[in-house]
């Protein structure tokens, strides 16, 4: 059934009149046309769909609306400010660490949340945290150097 | 890509459009057969009244850097900076023809046609300079776009002031390319010109790209390959609020505004099918394939083989098996069609989007001109883009719906409907010497095609054999589905094979397995790549298996050399394999984008881990039991070994292609350096822990 859900998007407090059941994702791009968010497997076995959800990292294609209510969500649209690139946005940049880009936007946002927990990931560490992060053009290595370029520069504003 | 309007308004390109006829540009309706690249350079460069340049091209950015390739070679030629150059890729009303974007050949092939066409632009536009200040062509030089008078730079005339927008009337003959001492932009690393919107996700796919009322359709699919339709009950999904049920012949779809919605109602319909006739599986497939093969094309012999034979003190035979693999491109395949007066426009994730616009003309009854396709940025393609199907069904259902229509396959559809690498077999029969060399070889490949099957090493009494491939001219039923190319197609298959048997010989001979290949080799440029490699991995030299974990492989893929080294660990218990490091030396001629070259290399090493260790489509009945990533494991972060790439320096050889080449080795690669962990031949791809458990159980000493 259709209610309004409340959250907050990158920043802005937003209603969305929808059924709760739904799933994040197609609201987001869908309902809100913030198309950065990909859609890859459509069950959480991907992670080209990943956003933050209250500072962790989730498959926005396997949370429900209703879960999200009242909480904080930031998605790829969000990490920019005034022009100015995120370090994790920056560092991929630098390192050219994506081909397609399909992956990348979920790649990027699952880096920010462990540099924001884990400010000096290990590269153990790091593959970990991205492990559920798929990537089918081989852009491994590059995403692991950006990761540690970010990490070291603190990764985190 | 950047957003058209701002490109158009960026490149001064809108005037221009007003008065010169698209059309123009466009390959002759007459002959749609037998397209070409327009002659006309004013097909691919659009000089504005900034000095920006607009480049048109008909190929396409699947993430193999294509655009910033193609973006140095224009701004080399004309002597603009490249950050000036603006890429317009895959529209088939703004772009001049192509025949798709595949096969490694965007540098090698159509790079030279875009040279061409910027060199003589800028013949054209020096010499449009000299009437204007009144000064020999011979004393005037080009710098960032700016045509100035030798010795007096006050003098001067920009790009921009002498087109003033406008198309270039006048034409040049025989205008020479730079000579590669001349290049300023070739050769350097060149920062991405897709880097900065796909980082902030405003890099646009076709899921992206929904125009005014679109709705997004799913369509009813059978379970299995063969199945065919007796009944379809949809009155639950059209009682869903918003619902609109299309069926027309073999279209069964469900339309509603939000994409979840739509796949939530095709759950409602309820559809009887037919059983699929296929009794194939993963199991019995390469008996079934030996059996029904198209029969063999000999592609090459030299001496005899029974000559050969006859001198041999060792023969060797073995069959090598590799097993069906899905392109699995993040991005599934997807499409927006729009109906316009009578005109399509369709925005696809194809990589060809000119043979695709034949294609939908024919489809639906129209002339070539009523069909626009568009394409925007590919999440992967890898070969299974080539064939864009969803562009159809979207087409076909938005006419029939009245508005714009989305279709956007499901994992579970990628899956099913992708046209996979075929499985199979190649049957390596050879032969040692006395002095350990090779006599004789036989190489008779099965289903996967004919690309490097032949050796690179010097034998000589030869035989290679292809039956069937992927290309088609298969009988019916061979494959229980799609089949189709996958990056490098059918190289893969036979580089596995022969790189593997050469170190089944080299370990009867006794022989370091890079030594017995340096023994059979004759090309020089062979040598160095495997010389290269050979330095910086620290090969020492061991007659295999060493149980080491060390493995080797060499290919000529289209003259790109390349040659590996690895190192893996197994475990003896699980049979997991952990690669450890590679590394990978190519000669591939001219680089035009040494960044983008080794990204590419990085890429087919850590891509070509999955063909070789963990993907396969398992199937039965005609049912795909693969249907998403779960169980279709594709490599992930925690298996990325240490990469190594070098790029060997090779003025002498115009550019070739780099999407490829290092793919080629990988299956090989990998299955040496088990081979030589674990003391047995890796017979069949992928090489997963449960046959490397099996493989060192029927070792002769356990």
């Amino acid at each position: 059934m259709a209610k309004t859900i409340t959250f907050t998007l990158n920043g802005n407090l937003v209603s969305v009149e929808a059924d709760g059941s739904r799933m994040l994702a197609y609201v987001l791009r869908s309902d809100l046309g913030l198309t950065g968010t990909k859609i890859g497997c459509g069950e959480g076995l991907c992670g080209a769909c990943t956003v933050l959800l209250d500072g962790e990292a989730v498959r926005s294609c396997s949370t429900p609306l209703e879960g999200v209510a009242g909480k904080s969500v930031l998605t790829i649209e969000g990490l920019e400010r005034d022009g100015v690139l995120h370090p994790v946005q920056e560092a991929f940049l630098s390192h050219g660490a994506y081909q397609c880009g399909f992956c990348t936007p979920g790649m990027i946002l699952s880096t920010v949340a462990l540099l924001q927990k884990t400010p000096g990931p290990d590269r153990q560490r790091v593959a970990e945290a991205l492990d559920g992060n798929l990537c089918r053009c081989g852009a491994h290595v590059r995403i692991l150097a950006a990761v540690e370029a970010a990490a070291a520069k603190g990764g985190v504003r | 890509m950047i957003n058209r309007r701002d490109f158009l308004k960026a490149t001064g390109a809108v005037g221009l459009f007003v008065s010169f006829p698209l059309s123009a540009f466009q390959e002759p309706e007459k002959v749609p057969q037998r397209p070409s690249y327009p002659k006309d350079f004013n097909a691919y460069l659009k000089i504005g009244p900034d000095g920006r340049v607009g480049c048109f091209v008909g190929k396409i950015e699947m993430g193999q850097g294509t655009m910033t390739a193609l973006a140095v070679l224009a701004a080399e030629e004309l002597d603009v900076p490249l950050e000036r150059v603006d890429m317009l890729m895959g529209d088939t009303d703004l772009c001049p023809w192509d025949g798709g974007t595949w096969g490694s050949l965007s540098v090698w092939q159509f790079g030279p046609v875009l040279r061409g066409a910027a060199a003589e632009a800028r013949a054209v536009l020096v010499q449009l300079a000299s009437e204007q200040l009144g000064v020999p062509v011979a004393r005037l030089q080009v710098r960032e776009g700016l045509v100035s008078v030798a010795g007096d730079p006050a003098r001067h005339v920009s790009y921009g002031q002498l087109v003033e927008g406008r198309r270039i009337e006048r034409h040049l003959q025989d205008v020479k390319p730079k000579p590669v001492a001349q290049f300023s932009l070739v050769g350097k690393n060149a920062p991405r010109k897709d880097g900065r919107p796909k980082v902030t996700g405003a890099a646009r796919y076709a899921a992206d790209l929904l125009p005014p009322g679109t709705l997004h359709a799913c369509l009813l699919r059978p379970p299995a390959h063969g199945a065919r339709l007796l009944s379809v009950d949809v009155s639950a999904a059209e009682q869903m609020a918003g619902i609109k049920v299309i069926q027309n012949g073999d279209l069964v779809a469900v339309l509603h505004a939000r994409p979840d919605v739509a796949r939530k109602a095709l759950g409602l319909v309820r559809a009887q099918f037919q059983p699929s006739p296929s009794t194939l599986d993963d199991r019995n497939i390469f008996d079934h394939l030996l059996k029904a093969a198209p029969p063999a094309k000999e592609l090459a012999a030299r001496g005899s083989i029974p000559a050969g034979a006859a001198r041999v003190e060792q023969r060797l035979e073995a069959t090598y098996l590799n097993s069906y693999v899905a392109h699995a491109p993040l991005e599934p395949h997807t499409a927006v069609a729009q109906w316009d007066k009578g005109r399509l426009t369709v925005w696809a994730s194809t990589q060809a989007p000119f043979p695709l616009k034949g294609q939908l003309a024919q489809a639906l009854g129209l002339r070539p001109q009523e069909v626009r396709v568009i394409t925007p940025f590919l999440g992967g393609g890898f070969g299974g883009k080539g064939i864009a199907p969803q562009a159809l069904e979207a087409a076909r259902l938005a006419r029939l719906a009245g508005t714009p229509v989305q279709v956007a396959w499901s994992r579970q559809e990628e899956f099913f409907l992708d046209t996979f690498r075929p499985a199979a077999l190649v049957k390596i029969r050879s032969g040692l010497d006395k002095d350990g060399r090779i006599a004789f070889w036989e190489h008779h490949v099965y289903c996967a095609g004919e690309a490097e099957a032949e050796t690179v090493y010097d034998i000589p009494h030869q035989r290679i054999l292809a039956s069937g491939g992927w290309m088609g001219g298969n009988p019916p039923g061979l494959h229980p589905f799609g089949i189709g190319p996958w990056r490098a197609p059918a190289a893969n298959t036979n580089v596995y094979a022969r790189e593997s048997h050469m170190d089944a010989l080299a370990a009867r001979a006794h022989l370091d397995p890079l030594e017995f290949r340096l023994k059979h080799l004759k090309n020089p440029r062979m040598i160095a790549v495997l010389h290269a490699v050979e330095k910086v991995f620290g090969w020492r030299p061991r007659p295999g298996p060493s149980g080491r974990g060390f493995g080797v492989a060499c290919a000529d893929h289209r003259d790109t050399l390349v040659a590996a080294m690895a190192e893996v660990a197994v475990d003896a218990k699980t049979g997991e394999v952990q690669v450890k490091r590679v590394v990978v030396a190519q000669d591939m001629g001219v680089v035009v984008n040494p960044d983008g070259a080794r990204q590419q290399m990085e890429g087919c090493i850590t891509m070509g881990l999955g063909y070789a260790l963990s993907e396969e489509v398992r199937f039965k009945d005609g049912k795909v039991l693969d249907e998403n990533f779960d169980t279709y494991k594709i490599p992930r972060f925690s298996q990325v070994p240490e990469i190594q790439t070098i790029l060997i320096d090779n003025p002498s050889l115009p550019a070739q292609g780099g999407g490829e080449p290092a793919i080629v080795v990988m299956g090989a690669l990998l299955a040496n350096a088990i081979h030589d962990a674990v003391g047995v031949p890796m017979l069949q791809l992928p090489m997963t822990p449960e046959r490397i458990r099996k493989a060192m159980e029927a070792r002769p000493s356990a």
